[in-house]
């Protein structure tokens, strides 16, 4: 039992840092620039992910032996969009302003390749529970990132985190970092500061 | 004069890669060589301006027809994952040549978030029906002149000295960074 314990953990622990689906594996960069133009927009899209991961990992590990070798990216896809509607429309009710200030993104989690990703890769092969916590691990890893970029891009772009002031007041935003560029520099050190983190743990 | 604005609109100020943040995979996964580029952009191209049409067709017909607006994200994900396939068969079956050269980008493109955000962009924009087309065909002529930049510079850049962390992904983001900088140039033009 103990050795399944361990196993399990690995299985939530895995999604956060060595597979960790943006710094890693590169998957899911379209929402990753486009939302995290302030931290909470970041969070907000982490938690859709989250949802949309979990449920739809759930409902194909349930079914993992009724779907048909040939139609199963068919059958991944209707899955993952049911619960894409659902959180979209959600968002929409609930949440109106976090709904407009995402746009399309939350409709565009259909085709993130992370959600596709998992299902292929894990949730077809492998029981409910496991399953369920390769998810959670996956979209944590997804929501953490997404996160720390927004927070850095909303305290140089704006000089603020989740809309507290942080900065000095005399502080000169850098507009660029709430810009398209800024998302694509930001992103492109955070991958760079990754591969140097685990260049020197393996030489260590 | 207006599918002009439409065209310039939709290719360059709102480029889809550098500035609707559309299609990044295929951006940073095909443009290692300048010639794959130009094929990943030429069958984005066509599928997206057959897209443009189709989507037009079933959100006024059936989606808006019926009043199941509420159902677009699954009709529209299935009617791109069909026309993929239809339009892998017929170019299989008609030009072996263009089948040999797109073969293997084709399928890559369902996944293309570009195409499905092209749909949903469309429903918001409220085009008629020639003028969707001018933006799908306009968007995709933007992707592939994007994904043709970067493919010419990470070229240049096999022989030059990047860091070793930096390579690969890190690298072509700070790139497209400075690409987006400079396409925020374009801004003024309309």
């Amino acid at each position: 039992m103990a050795e399944k314990k361990v196993t399990l953990i690995r299985e939530f622990t895995k999604g956060l840092w060595d597979e960790n689906p943006i710094l890693r594996m590169v998957l899911g960069t379209c929402p990753t620039l486009a939302v995290t133009t302030s931290a909470i927009n970041g969070f907000s899209m982490g938690l859709a992910v989250f949802f949309t991961l979990v449920m739809s990992s759930l409902i194909i590990s349930l079914a993992r032996k009724l779907i048909p070798n040939e139609v199963r990216i068919a059958a991944f896809i209707v899955v993952i969009a049911t619960f894409v509607t659902v959180t979209d429309r959600v968002m929409a009710a609930f949440y109106p302003e976090i709904s407009a200030a995402l746009g399309p993104f939350i409709p565009l989690i259909v085709v993130n390749c992370i959600v596709l990703a998992r299902q292929e890769a894990f949730a077809s092969k492998n029981p409910v529970g496991r399953s369920v916590i390769d998810a959670i691990g996956m979209s944590v890893g997804f929501t953490l990132v997404l996160l720390a970029l927004g927070s850095i891009r909303e305290l140089i772009g704006n000089g603020t985190i989740f809309s507290l002031q942080i900065m000095p007041r005399n502080f000169t935003t850098w507009m660029v970092m709430a810009l398209p560029p800024g998302a694509f520099l930001m992103l492109g050190f955070f991958i760079g500061i990754a591969n140097w983190i685990n260049a020197r743990e393996k030489r260590a | 004069m207006k599918l002009i604005i439409i065209f310039i609109s939709a290719a360059i100020v709102n480029n889809y890669v550098l500035a609707s943040f559309l299609g990044i995979c295929p951006f940073i996964g095909v443009s290692k060589k300048l010639g794959s580029a130009m094929s990943m952009g030429v069958a984005t191209t066509f599928v997206m301006t057959l897209t443009a049409a189709v989507a037009w067709l079933i959100n006024k017909y059936i989606l808006i027809g019926l009043h199941l607006e509420y159902l677009e994200i699954v009709a529209f994900i299935l009617v791109i994952a069909s026309l993929v396939q239809l339009v892998e068969m017929f170019i299989k079956k008609t030009s072996r040549p263009l089948y040999d050269a797109l073969g293997i980008f084709l399928p890559l493109i369902t996944t293309n978030c570009a195409i499905l955000g092209l749909a949903l962009f469309l429903v918001m924009k409220q085009y008629g029906f020639v003028e969707s087309i001018v933006y799908g065909f306009a968007s995709g002529f933007g992707f592939s002149l994007a994904l043709v930049i970067m493919a010419g510079i990470r070229e240049e850049l096999e022989i030059g000295d990047v860091p070793q962390p930096l390579r690969g992904a890190s690298i072509t983001l700070i790139i497209a960074g400075c690409l987006a900088l400079a396409f925020m140039g374009f801004a003024g033009l309309i």
